[in-house]
């Protein structure tokens, strides 16, 4: 039982009357999910901060190697549908989660941890592809833009699977309380923000190369 | 296994900063010791450090604004010395690169860790008890931010000491600051310390904007709320949209500078005006981050001391908000001379003019509201018609700068300097210092001294016109911005007129140390019991000074705006006992190590890859996770306190506990 939830209770019920404006403070779940709602678009103008670096630098290749010419699309397009398949059982995750079924949260959370693993591994392995052939970041202003850019979802996605794994420890250990199934809202959240930046850098870096 | 480090990097051969460096340290040195002598640790550790009661962190927030007002200011009069003698041959006394050092610290202290910290403090003391209600959204968070601050303050004063400060200018344009051209640990220490900073000042905005879209009193809607809860509603935004910009782009600048990218470098594609612009998307927000928080301020304490509503609090809300929106579009006013193209610079000149609209529809509600009331002249409305004089001068000479081909006459003049100092002090310092004396006595129950606080405003506001007006004189006369020594002896005169100007404000600086000591030792005189001193009317005023840990034994219920106040009036129009709900047991945030332990490693971290000692950066990274998994595990959040706790303080203080 929280401070607020306590708030929420004391006060009297709201009238149909009173606009949802003035019922005063708002019940937790609601407010931490807020609050990390206003997270995510600040995280999300980071994004938006490295995709206007990319857009000025992509074509400043220095003589170097440019996007079409290094990018792999049939690999791109298996990480996508590793993560985008990951988003969906994220879903899956959420609903066990809210249905407190243990076995089925386990299960849920392995997968889109396994699946988020994946995407990471085939990044870095492009990564390292990159790097070898002479491309690596140092090599021209594109490629400076498109590894931080690129790299940064790949920290994101990195951090997500480390609070994936703490979430699920958690769970195991804390159970289904109200404050645990808070921050895994927060997680699911994070999770599927993930998925719509890379649908912005798939689109834009990916697909857009040139 | 030292990185970079090594003794070379303690000044020992430069006598200035060296003298600087013994002085922080045995400062330093001397407030451990009197701590640990007193042992006042178990209190600090318990009732400071590790608080998360906002009202605690928001004066923690004010103190660190006002200790590093003191060293800012010191950098100032050092470079106002040096242009009062540095004329015709003469080099004066700062060699160019410990000048350029200084201007660079100066502005980025003033900046970041003075007007930050200030505003953030006042917005901390504030918003929950003008909101009517107990905490803020995120109390841990709060106190991870306030630590984050003070780790960044931290880094920035080390460099005094080991190593050296960025000479690049406070906003450390590459390609000079470029690994290539800046190959010191300076622009390091810069980048590092504004990154922790940084997150601290993010993680605020994201509290605040929750806090006051989701956490208010019943009854208070939008439309009820207090203008300033209005103006941190809008410096919150701000924050939030403009601040991961800044990351960002340090972001970039670092990975430049570590591990070799091109983003701003001169050779391999890399676009150095990028970074330009970026800096100023965050840049010109940032300035309103700070102004709006002020304009709340100056229109509570123009309310409360003309005894009316505020003039037009529709106008006031439309034209903050209309700010927040407008302050996006206008950046690229910071860079005419870039060479944008006319048609660019065209378009960017009239949004700067559109922005000055609402500024100015605001001080019409401050004279409008001010008309007919019945004035009070409290230490605090003198900062409020200081501001309205002063302010206006800036945003006009602003305006004027606003206009393309002026612009290139000014650009980086001491025309500019003049002007940026003259909306800066006149608007943000002066509101800070109205919050200051205006809120002081609610965060501690006893009010500061009236005759000092009068003698701090005479002597900044004289000082401010002595040490700015001929700046801009001399701007005009074609002196730039950032030159050590001129070679023109005409400019000397001016010259000495901005430092008597510097040492004025000087004065005015001891004089507020004064006051608060003063204060502090007249307290039993100056104590306020009734927990409203100015007759206040928000809901700030409505509960006991210093409130306790939960402010408001029962939340308020508001009506309209001006909360306090009407409830009042009604207090003297029903002479009956009114009829108060039962009291609850509330459950308050525990207090939390977290945020000084966040920023304890984030210390750790941010030197080791200033110096690049690699091991003790990972250290510092395992620090911070470690603590985070320890919080993200503890058992308790909250502690209880009991109906009778609650009984028995309302029965000390009749009438006054319970507004509602």
């Amino acid at each position: 039982m929280s401070a607020l939830e306590a708030t929420g209770t004391s006060a009297p019920l709201p009238d149909y009357e009173i606009p949802f404006s003035r019922r005063g403070p708002a019940a937790t779940r609601d407010v931490v999910a807020f609050g990390f709602w206003l997270f995510l678009l600040s995280d999300i103008v980071i994004f938006a901060t490295l995709f206007a670096g990319y857009a000025v630098l992509s074509g400043q290749t220095a003589r170097g190697p440019t996007g079409v010419e290094l990018f792999d699309r049939g690999r791109v397009l298996l990480e996508t549908a590793c993560l985008l398949t990951s988003s969906f059982t994220c879903g899956l995750f959420a609903m066990s989660c809210v249905k407190r079924i243990r076995a089925a949260t386990y299960l849920w959370g392995a997968v889109t941890f396994l699946l988020g693993a994946s995407f990471i591994a085939l990044e870095l392995s492009e990564f390292a592809r990159l790097i070898a052939q002479g491309a690596g970041p140092t090599r021209s202003a594109f490629l400076s833009a498109f590894f931080s850019l690129v790299g940064t979802h790949g920290l994101h996605v990195t951090i997500g699977l480390c609070w994936l794994l703490v979430m699920l420890a958690q769970v195991a250990t804390l159970g289904f309380r109200p404050k645990i199934l808070r921050r895994l809202l927060c997680f699911s959240l994070f999770w599927h923000t993930l998925d719509i930046v890379w649908i912005g850098v798939f689109t834009i870096v990916y697909l857009g190369a040139h | 296994m030292l990185g970079k480090l090594s003794w070379a990097a303690v000044p020992l051969d430069q006598p200035i900063p060296m003298a600087a460096s013994v002085l922080v340290v045995v400062g330093i040195m001397a407030t451990l010791a009197l701590v640990t002598a007193k042992g006042w640790w178990p209190y600090l550790w318990r009732e400071w450090i590790t608080s998360v009661d906002h009202k605690h962190i928001g004066v923690m927030y004010v103190l660190l604004g006002l200790v590093m007002l003191v060293r800012g200011f010191i950098d100032a009069i050092m470079m106002r010395s040096q242009l009062a003698i540095a004329a015709g041959g003469a080099q004066g006394y700062l060699p160019p690169e410990h000048y350029d050092q200084i201007f660079s610290a100066h502005g980025t202290i003033m900046i970041f860790f003075v007007a930050m910290p200030f505003v953030i403090g006042l917005m901390n003391v504030v918003l929950p008890l003008q909101l009517g209600i107990r905490d803020v959204a995120f109390p841990v968070l709060n106190s991870v931010s306030l630590w984050l601050t003070a780790a960044g303050v931290l880094l920035v004063n080390l460099s005094l000491v080991v190593g050296e400060f960025a000479r690049t200018g406070w906003l450390a344009y590459p390609p000079l600051s470029e690994l290539a051209y800046s190959p010191g640990v300076g622009v390091d220490y810069y980048l590092w310390a504004l990154q922790i900073s940084g997150v601290g000042s993010l993680l605020t905005g994201i509290n605040f904007t929750t806090t006051i879209l989701k956490m208010r009193a019943p009854g208070m809607g939008y439309g009820q709320m207090p203008i300033f809860c209005w103006t941190a509603l809008a410096s919150s935004l701000l924050i939030i949209a403009a601040f991961p910009i800044l990351t960002g782009t340090f972001a970039m600048l670092l990975l430049d500078r570590y591990l070799g990218f091109h983003f701003f470098t001169n050779d391999l594609g890399g676009n150095a005006m990028m970074y330009v612009n970026l800096i100023w998307a965050w840049g010109h927000p940032e300035v309103y981050i700070l102004i709006l928080p002020a304009f709340g301020v100056f229109s509570e304490v123009i309310a409360t001391f003309s005894g009316k509503p505020i003039f037009g609090y529709r106008s006031m809300v439309i034209a903050t908000m209309a700010i927040c929106v407008l302050s996006f579009m206008v950046w690229l006013h910071h860079f005419f001379t870039m060479g944008a193209g006319a048609d660019v610079n065209a378009v960017f000149g009239i949004m700067t003019m559109i922005i000055a609209v609402p500024t100015g529809v605001k001080v019409f509600n401050w004279l409008f509201t001010l008309y007919g009331g019945r004035i009070r002249f409290n230490v605090p409305i003198y900062w409020a018609l200081g501001f309205m004089v002063t302010f206006v001068i800036g945003g006009m000479t602003g305006v004027l700068m606003a206009v393309p081909p002026a612009d290139f006459v000014l650009h980086n003049s001491l025309f500019l300097v003049a002007h940026f100092h003259n909306v800066i002090i006149g608007g943000v310092l002066f509101g800070a210092f109205a919050g200051y004396t205006y809120w002081f006595p609610k965060a501690f129950g006893f009010t500061l001294d009236e005759r000092l606080g009068k003698a701090v405003f005479w002597c900044w506001f004289i000082g401010f016109y002595l040490a700015f007006m001929p700046l801009y004189a001399l701007g005009l006369m074609g002196a730039t911005r950032r030159m050590q020594h001129y070679a023109d002896p005409g400019w000397q005169p001016l010259m000495l007129v901005a430092l008597v100007g510097a040492i004025v404000i000087l004065a005015g600086l001891v004089l507020t140390i004064l006051q608060l000591v003063i204060s502090i030792r007249t307290r039993e005189r100056r104590r306020d019991l009734t927990g409203d001193p100015w007759n206040g009317r928000t809901l700030e005023w409505s509960t006991s000074s210093p409130p306790p840990p939960w402010n408001f034994a029962r939340l308020p219920q508001v009506e309209g705006i001006d909360a306090y106040w009407e409830m009042k009036q009604k207090r003297k129009e029903s002479t009956a006992a009114s009829t108060e709900g039962q009291l609850q047991a509330i459950w308050v945030p525990k207090s939390s190590a977290i945020g000084f332990v966040t920023a304890f490693f984030a210390v750790v971290m941010g030197f080791a890859l200033i110096w690049h000692i690699w091991w003790m950066a990972v250290a510092g990274l395992v620090g911070i996770v470690l603590g985070a998994l320890v919080h993200a595990w503890r058992a308790e959040d909250e502690v209880e306190i009991p109906v009778e706790t609650l009984a028995a303080l309302e029965r000390a203080r009749p009438g006054a506990g319970a507004a509602a």
